[in-house]
């Protein structure tokens, strides 16, 4: 008999742990999902309520990839993991037997007990279910007259967008005195406060969800800021105040959870034989600086690739290297390569330069004694991940950085060029060693 | 999943898409010239042609970029594909349906029915469309105006028009708008204007669009065509040289510098439409791997149907009249087939290991061509090639494959298959650039490390149906025969994952370590094959 490989969730991670599974060995393999039958692109649900593509599209396989790849595809939710017998149980009523069992469940968004965060038209937008719940409350901005969005991070101003492009009024709560300035340096986090405005929606700062009301139907009817005690009068009510990784059913079994799936540096947990990957894995401490819980496309990625060499006996640790990310503001493109915390830790400075017409910045973190880069954001200018690995690995100094920044840039062609602008700033400031 | 999805074939817009006020006034005025166009096509006799053919194409442009201007410039900068799977005319709706019956009706009448355009036959005065036109051809060149005029002016304006709507809809974007730019040159001065000039210089030179290169123009190397060059002393002389030259020079210089991008979408009139008045059906070409099977299968096969037609046409007028020609039938073939071979060495030679499977493929390809080379050699007559008349071969290559093909499927079906099909599955000179595009050239879309989460909006935007997600979600950077380097996927990125460039030809294939992120001594097992 071969060996079973069962992969609970059919997201990036479970998808390249089973691809690269499968490109190493002859090993039966499974991946159960209770969300959709085929494997989409999560980040890319926004893009079918703007109309820029159909669901289909957001598949990177096409169907006949999974029969000719031996990979089975079971669709049916887990309700409980018994270890003892290796045996899933699912809410269906059916049970599967596995050899080895991955866990790949993601995330799910966090509701913090707000009054009324169950009624109709309150929703998050992490899920295929909640895509088509969004369709069903706000189709355009008849039925939909108004939408509050819950939480300013990644996901929120995804929704703001969507909402945006079938023309309905978003009101806009986030709880920072500035967009996303947990993460993001302040000269940053003030630039997208303002694009965010610029595309005419209601932006609100420093503002708490006190309760959501309903109407006689259950339905959502308005909401009310705690700080003001403002009541806006809303037909939609998103919540994107972050996610959690998505282990519930997890909990009757005897795998050992802290707010993930714990997880050594092998991906293994506690039990034998299981393992978890991607949102739901949480690292028992952080690698290099990464946070335990990473919910990142790309990591789920590389923790997969991992995972299948463990799996088929080539036993490796999980290794990220330099931390990278990327994401749009609307239409504002954002890089992080290395380090940039929102303000500059201990012993660290940030050089920070903002183009005139308040679409591109920059902001480079570098060590006050060393001089060492330690890393970069960038806004509205793209650059190559490439260079920025090398020298992050070379341990260059912040005057080749910024010296060498044409190197860097990944701009289309026929683009203007700032970097000798960016160059002009960085020797203007007062030299700090 | 969504409601949206299954109301395309509706003809009432859903409401979220709905159009502005100004926008609809702006359809109405193009509506109008166009009602012009109708009126005499149905023989409507203006009293004044001119005036009347003025008006109509100002109203037709000026709705077009009132349109236009409404759609992006009440917006700030940024992607502006919003609702382009919900409207009816950009999601194969009733409304695609209905533009792709009627452009098609246009090319098949266009082709195959001059006279219902009104085009007059044995020295008649043109009427109808045709001669709604006559007053500009006169202006242009002196001569009345024929079907081809009229559809070179319309086609024209379809260019200029949507290609100032294309530039205000990327106008965060400065490739887009050069490479727009450079096609509406192009079409206006070389493939419209230049040629009447020239008529009207000489009027005995056969008609030349210069940019316009075999075997796109697969009539340049024809009898008449030669004939007329050759008979206009040095200028015609000179402008089959440069025919020659830019086939078998100046391309394969252009292609190894810049890819096939040079001329695909920046210079070819078929492109040209394709990225202007096409934009909106680009998301409709299909990125199935049966699609690119058959892509495969099909561009080759008129590649090599319009190498052994060219071949044959020249054999055949070679044979009658040598002493025109100081080129002999026996030493024409012996020459072709040198030259095939070489160029069929040197790949095998250099490339042959990159090739892999599909070495076997152009060898086969290779060997049939030979074949019937020498088969036509040994078996054809004065009259007759491949036992058919010689002229049946050209005629059926004009037809299906000039005709057909590239105009009543090419264009015809922009709304049903997208905007590049005759790009993607039959232009001869596509598969010669991309053949060369694919194994020597600079060019290709690097992928950025491992930024891409395989979203997907470059394959949908790919109007050449190429995967790209497929190539990008690897780290690997894409380096495709068909892409036309329109740059549209690396505008779409949301990530800023994909760029054009012209880099050296080293490593330009294989994705490198650092690519996804993970170390090195892992990234080095995955990669191992």
């Amino acid at each position: 008999m071969k060996e079973h490989i069962v992969i609970i969730g059919n997201g990036i991670s479970g998808v390249t742990a089973a691809r690269h599974i499968r490109k190493l060995s002859d090993k039966r393999i499974t991946i159960v999902s209770g969300e959709t039958d085929y494997f989409f692109s999560r980040t890319a649900l926004m893009y079918i309520y703007m109309g820029h593509m159909k669901f289909e599209h957001t598949q990177p396989y096409e169907n006949w990839f999974w029969e000719k790849n031996r990979i089975n595809l079971k669709k049916g939710y887990v309700n409980n993991i018994e270890t003892a017998t290796k045996t899933l149980h699912f809410a269906e009523g059916d049970t599967l037997n596995y050899d080895k069992l991955i866990i790949a469940t993601g995330s799910k968004p966090n509701k913090f007990g707000w009054p009324g965060q169950d009624l109709d038209g309150v929703m998050g937008m992490y899920h295929k279910q909640d895509l088509e719940n969004l369709e069903k409350h706000a189709p355009n901005n008849k039925a939909c007259k108004r939408a509050v969005i819950v939480g300013g991070g990644l996901i929120g101003i995804e929704l703001a967008e969507m909402l945006n492009s079938r023309k309905i009024p978003v009101t806009f709560l986030v709880r920072e005195d500035s967009f996303w300035n947990g993460v993001l340096p302040k000269g940053e986090s003030q630039m997208i406060n303002r694009h965010i405005k610029n595309h005419h929606i209601d932006l609100r700062l420093s503002s708490n969800l006190k309760e959501i009301k309903s109407d006689e139907n259950g339905k959502v009817k308005s909401i009310i800021i705690q700080e003001t005690g403002e009541e806006i009068i809303c037909d939609v009510v998103g919540l994107t105040a972050g996610v959690a990784p998505n282990i519930d059913f997890i909990k009757s079994s005897n795998i050992e959870l802290g707010r993930g799936v714990k997880v050594n540096r092998y991906l293994e947990t506690n039990v034998p034989d299981v393992y978890a990957i991607g949102d739901c894995a949480e690292q028992h401490e952080g690698i290099d600086g990464r946070r335990p819980i990473e919910a990142v496309w790309y990591t789920g990625r590389m923790m997969g690739e991992t995972l299948a060499q463990t799996i088929c006996g080539n036993r490796i640790q999980y290794k990220p290297g330099h931390w990278f990310n990327s994401a749009k503001f609307l239409d504002i493109e954002y890089q992080t390569y290395g380090w940039v915390f929102a303000s500059p830790r201990d012993g660290e400075a940030h050089f920070h330069w903002k183009h005139s017409d308040d679409t591109k910045c920059i902001t480079v973190c570098y060590d006050t004694k060393t001089n060492a880069f330690l890393g970069i954001n960038t806004f509205g200018i793209r650059m190559r991940h490439e260079v920025f690995d090398k020298w992050l690995t070379e341990g260059r100094d912040v005057d080749y950085v910024i010296n060498n920044l044409p190197e860097a840039n990944f701009d289309p062609e026929f683009y203007s060029h700032y970097e000798a602008d960016i160059l002009k700033a960085y020797n203007k400031q007062p030299q700090t060693v | 999943m969504s409601n949206k999805i299954n109301n395309s074939m509706s003809l009432a817009k859903p409401d979220a898409v709905d159009i502005s006020n100004k926008q609809k006034v702006a359809l109405a005025i193009g509506v109008i010239g166009l009602f012009i166009l109708a009126l005499a096509l149905f023989n409507v006799n203006f009293p004044n042609k001119g005036l009347f053919l003025t008006l109509s194409l100002s109203l037709i442009s000026v709705g077009i970029v009132v349109y236009a201007r409404d759609a992006y410039l009440t917006k700030l900068e940024g992607i502006k594909n919003d609702g382009v799977w919900f409207k009816s005319i950009s999601s194969r709706g009733a409304w695609g349906w209905i533009v792709g019956v009627i452009l098609t009706t246009f090319y098949i009448i266009l082709y195959f029915f001059p006279k219902y355009l009104g085009l007059g036959s044995d020295g008649a005065e043109n009427t109808g469309l045709v001669g709604l036109f006559d007053p500009l051809s006169k202006l242009l060149s002196g001569r009345a105006a024929s079907q081809w005029f009229v559809y070179g002016a319309l086609y024209t304006v379809a260019i200029l028009a949507f290609g100032y709507k294309f530039i205000l809809k990327y106008r965060h974007n400065r490739y887009q708008q050069v490479r727009t730019i450079s096609v509406m040159f192009f079409q206006l001065g070389f493939a419209f204007l230049i040629p009447e000039f020239m008529y009207v210089m000489n009027s005995d030179l056969p008609y030349y669009d210069l940019k316009s290169m075999w075997p796109l123009n697969y009539y340049i190397f024809d009898e008449w065509s030669v004939k007329g060059f050759l008979s206009n002393g040095n200028i015609g002389l000179a402008l089959i040289l440069f025919g020659i030259i830019t086939i078998f020079v100046i391309s394969p210089i252009l292609t190894y510098k810049f890819g096939k991008r040079w001329y695909c979408s920046w210079v070819c009139g078929c492109g040209g439409l394709a990225e202007t008045a096409g934009d909106s059906f680009r998301q409709l070409s299909s990125k199935k791997m049966s699609a690119w099977k058959l892509e495969r299968w099909l561009i080759h096969t008129v590649l090599v149907f319009s190498v052994v037609m060219t071949v044959a046409m020249v054999y055949t007028y070679l044979g009658y009249d040598s002493n025109n020609f100081w080129l002999t039938r026996g030493l024409f073939i012996v020459l072709v087939i040198a030259f095939l071979s070489l160029v069929f060495a040197g790949v095998m030679f250099f490339k042959g290991k990159e090739l892999g499977k599909d070495a076997k493929l152009g060898a086969i390809g290779y060997l049939v061509v030979i074949a019937l080379l020498l088969v036509m050699h040994f078996t054809g007559t004065t009259e007759q090639i491949f036992f058919i008349k010689g002229g049946a071969l050209r005629s059926a290559y004009g037809l299906y494959i000039g005709s057909i093909f590239s105009g009543v499927i090419g264009t015809g079906f922009y709304p049903i298959l997208g905007s590049r099909s005759w790009c993607r599955f039959g232009c001869p000179m596509a598969a010669i650039l991309g053949f060369q595009q694919r194994l020597f050239s600079k060019f290709r879309i690097t992928t950025n490390g491992g930024q891409c989460i395989s979203c997907g909006n470059c394959s949908n935007s790919c109007e050449m149906g190429i995967d790209v997600r497929a190539y990008a979600q690897k780290g690997e950077n894409i380096v495709r025969s068909s892409c036309v380097g329109c740059g549209v996927c690396s505008a779409v990125c949301p990530r800023g994952v994909l760029k054009l460039e012209n880099d050296s030809m080293e490593g330009r294939i294989n994705p490198t370590d650092v690519l996804l992120g993970n170390d090195v001594d892992l990234m080095d097992l995955v990669n191992k094959k």
